[in-house]
């Protein structure tokens, strides 16, 4: 029986559950704006890789360089995007 | 009548009254003529719902043209306008509105329809495939693309055209600015065409990825095959950030969000800043690929193979990571540091050096080379010079201490259009002369092209030219008019003949495909140019499936190997082919997107939730779908092999 329990997607079900959990206490707790933020973040981020790959399977297929490298190229994209932009017009305006 | 009121439009004058009437007549002229001539079934077989990325293609080509003269005749009227000083020809709202439209028509409607036109017709053949890799995701590109295009085009007589720029800049895009429904339609038109857009990135990195024939590695594809690789790749990268800003930009106005406003913490600047994240990448998106089909032109003229293959990939690769490092050149005045317009002025100009290498590699090519001054050819070679101004312009423009000098006038102008015209229009126009045999089964009149050839250059050359000079002495980009005073007089109508130049050209194109179609002869068989590459080596007209047997590949140029060097290129047997069915579900997806968009642009939100659901439903009958395509049977493909002359050895 126990092959048969996807107990990978039902601790990762609980683990997504756990981090909104955690983003929702943003809402309620008093916490100032950056820490706030960085928690939301955060937590998005984890949220995303852990839907990715517990719930859309990446890495169980033989084309995961493909799936992996198209993550690792987003999050490069996203990176030079917002660096960018925090260059232009937060650290040098 | 008060629900009507909101389809009228703020600014009318005759021009926009009579363009209502000649809208509906042609309307009514194509309905009735389609009903008169009993079209309409070979229409919805044959094109609205096909999945060819033949006819798609020759659809996207079409489209490209036609946007190609709309765009144009805005640009006579803005040259006309600017002729001569004080001039009452347009008012100041109106020539906002042509040259928001010029801008947007020519690279969104114009420029990426026929590079994807290019690309669809090409590429599954340059590479030996069958189609691509998922005909029917393309046909949803077409006709997203072509009801964006449509949507932004009615925006002229029904409600008002965007008049912000083709660059939308907030606060002026905002709703405190610009009240009409204007902007509204930029923002929803290309969000829906960008979708479009991004289906096709997706699927030609898969075709190319995936189906290239046996033998045909990755250093073994054809140059044009290289640049959509490598454009494609750009375009999935850049083209979410458009989406995003055009969604946030789309929400400020019509939801009363505040990411671009001056105020509520909004920053303004914002949008200037993600546009150009992919307004940038955008133009490497355009020029790229026509570096492709020129060195395909070149190299077929020259009766060589490319010099320097490697290098030019390698130039290409370059070229896609800094078109994404170089953005913020074109804010320079916004007001951030030195050490940022720094940094962004040297990625600018390493530019420069991948692109030099090109250039070199495609004068290596001819050197020594048996050079046929053909019409493609032409065009390629006066691309090199002219094109080659508009980069050292480019370069003049990355200083940015100098840039507060060149900002904002004619200067830039001249510059942009230096590099898109000889660089893009330039290269869509060899290579429509180029592969128009292979599209249509005879070529066009060699001597209406040369002429059209140096009526282009010549007036382009007249038109923009003198911008340098007028941008220098301080003449700004969209100012509708100016004083005597100022001395710009003369030389803007100098422009203004060039451009009419330029327009006879465009004129000579519409009379060159009449004149060949009615002269030209036919039996020109399937490679008339003596060309090296795979698409040749079909027959022509090419049957659906390309190819009865999977070519194989041996080197960069089978086709030239198999024609000097006795190289094998079909070694099996016939078999039966696979092939995707048509299906009706693209179109009928993209005319609800039409709706959508038009009762968003409006916000007729009844529709507008009607029109979503309507959208959900397309998609959601896909999933229930039971589509494994069709197979074309070994007699029939013998039957036709046998029509177009025989199985291809």
């Amino acid at each position: 029986m126990k092959e048969l329990f996807p107990a990978k997607q039902v601790m990762g079900f609980v683990f997504s559950l756990i981090l909104t959990a955690i983003a929702l206490l943003v809402y309620f707790l008093d916490l100032s704006f950056t820490a706030g933020l960085t928690i939301l973040v955060v937590t998005a981020f984890v949220q995303a890789l852990l839907q990715l790959v517990v719930f859309m399977h990446a890495g169980e297929t033989k084309d995961k360089w493909a799936i992996y490298g198209n993550v690792y190229f987003m999050i490069l994209i996203a990176m030079i995007t917002i660096f960018g932009t925090l260059f232009l017009f937060v650290w040098d305006m | 009548m008060e629900f009507f009121e909101r389809f009228a439009i703020p600014h009318p004058s005759p021009a926009i009254y009579a363009s209502m009437v000649v809208i509906a007549l042609t309307v009514i002229a194509i309905i009735a003529g389609l009903t008169y001539f009993k079209k309409w079934g070979y229409l919805w077989r044959e094109w609205l719902t096909t999945v060819d990325h033949k006819r798609l293609g020759l659809m996207y080509i079409i489209s490209a043209i036609l946007m190609l003269f709309r765009g144009g005749v805005d640009a006579i009227m803005m040259r006309a306008q600017l002729a001569t000083p004080d001039s009452k020809l347009l008012d100041a709202q109106h020539y906002n509105e042509i040259f928001t439209t010029h801008g947007v028509v020519m690279i969104m409607f114009m420029a990426m329809p026929f590079i994807f036109g290019f690309m669809n017709y090409i590429v599954p053949l340059q590479i030996g495939a069958r189609d691509v890799a998922f005909p029917r995701l393309n046909a949803i590109s077409f006709w997203l693309f072509f009801m964006g295009a449509m949507l932004f085009n009615i925006s002229f007589v029904i409600g008002g055209s965007p008049d912000a720029g083709w660059t939308s800049y907030f606060p002026l895009a905002g709703t405190e600015f610009s009240e009409s429904v204007g902007t509204n339609y930029y923002m929803i038109a290309l969000q829906i065409s960008g979708l479009g857009s991004l289906m096709t990135g997706i699927n030609m990195i898969t075709t190319i990825l995936k189906m290239r024939a046996p033998g045909m590695t990755l250093m073994k594809m054809p140059m044009f095959t290289w640049s959509t690789l490598v454009a494609n790749l750009i375009i999935v990268t850049v083209f979410p950030v458009l989406t995003v800003a055009l969604a946030m930009g789309t929400m400020d106005r019509l939801f009363a969000t505040n990411f671009f406003t001056s105020s509520n913490g909004g920053m303004d600047m914002l949008w200037a800043n993600l546009f150009w994240v992919w307004g940038h990448p955008e133009v490497y998106i355009l020029i790229l690929p026509a570096f492709g089909l020129y060195s395909e032109i070149i190299s077929t003229f020259s009766s060589k193979n490319l010099y320097g293959y490697t290098s030019m990939v390698a130039s290409m690769v370059i070229i896609s990571v800094l078109s994404c490092l170089v953005w913020a050149h074109h804010f320079f005045t916004m007001g951030q540091g030195a050490a940022s317009n720094s940094f962004f002025s040297i990625t600018t100009m390493a530019i420069a050096v991948p692109t030099g290498v090109k250039i070199f590699n495609w004068l290596f090519t001819m050197w020594k080379g048996k050079i046929r001054f053909t019409v493609p050819m032409l065009y390629s070679i006066g691309f090199i010079p002219l094109f080659t101004i508009g980069g050292v312009t480019g370069v003049m423009l990355a200083m940015s201490a100098a840039d507060y000098q060149y900002h904002n006038t004619m200067f830039l102008v001249a510059h942009f259009h230096n590099t898109i015209i000889p660089g893009v229009v330039f290269a869509m126009l060899a290579g429509l002369t180029y592969y128009w045999p292979k599209m249509f089964g005879f070529m066009l009149n060699e001597r209406i092209g040369k002429w059209t050839f140096w009526a282009l250059s010549i007036g382009f050359v007249l038109a923009f030219f003198p911008m340098y000079i007028t941008g220098l002495d301080g003449q700004a980009r969209r100012m509708y008019t100016y004083s005597e005073s100022t001395g710009f007089g003369p030389l803007n109508m100098l422009s203004f003949i060039g451009a009419g130049i330029m327009a006879i050209g465009f004129v000579l194109i519409v009379y060159n495909i009449y004149y060949s179609i009615r002269y030209a002869p036919r039996n020109i068989g399937s490679d008339p140019w003596d060309a090296r590459t795979l698409e040749w080596a079909t027959h022509t007209p090419v049957p659906e499936y390309n190819f009865a047997i999977t070519p194989a590949v041996n080197s960069v140029e089978p086709f030239w190997d198999a024609k000097k060097k006795k190289h094998v290129l079909f070694p099996e047997p016939l078999k039966k082919i696979h092939m995707p069915n048509n299906s009706g579900m693209p179109f009928i997806l993209s005319a609800i997107f039409f709706v959508w968009g038009f009762s968003f642009v409006f916000a007729i939100w009844p529709l507008v939730i009607i029109a979503t659901l309507g959208i959900f439903a397309c998609l959601a009958s896909r999933s229930f779908e039971n589509d494994h395509g069709r197979y074309i049977s070994l007699e029939e493909v013998e039957e036709t092999e046998e029509k177009l002359g025989g199985a291809k050895k």
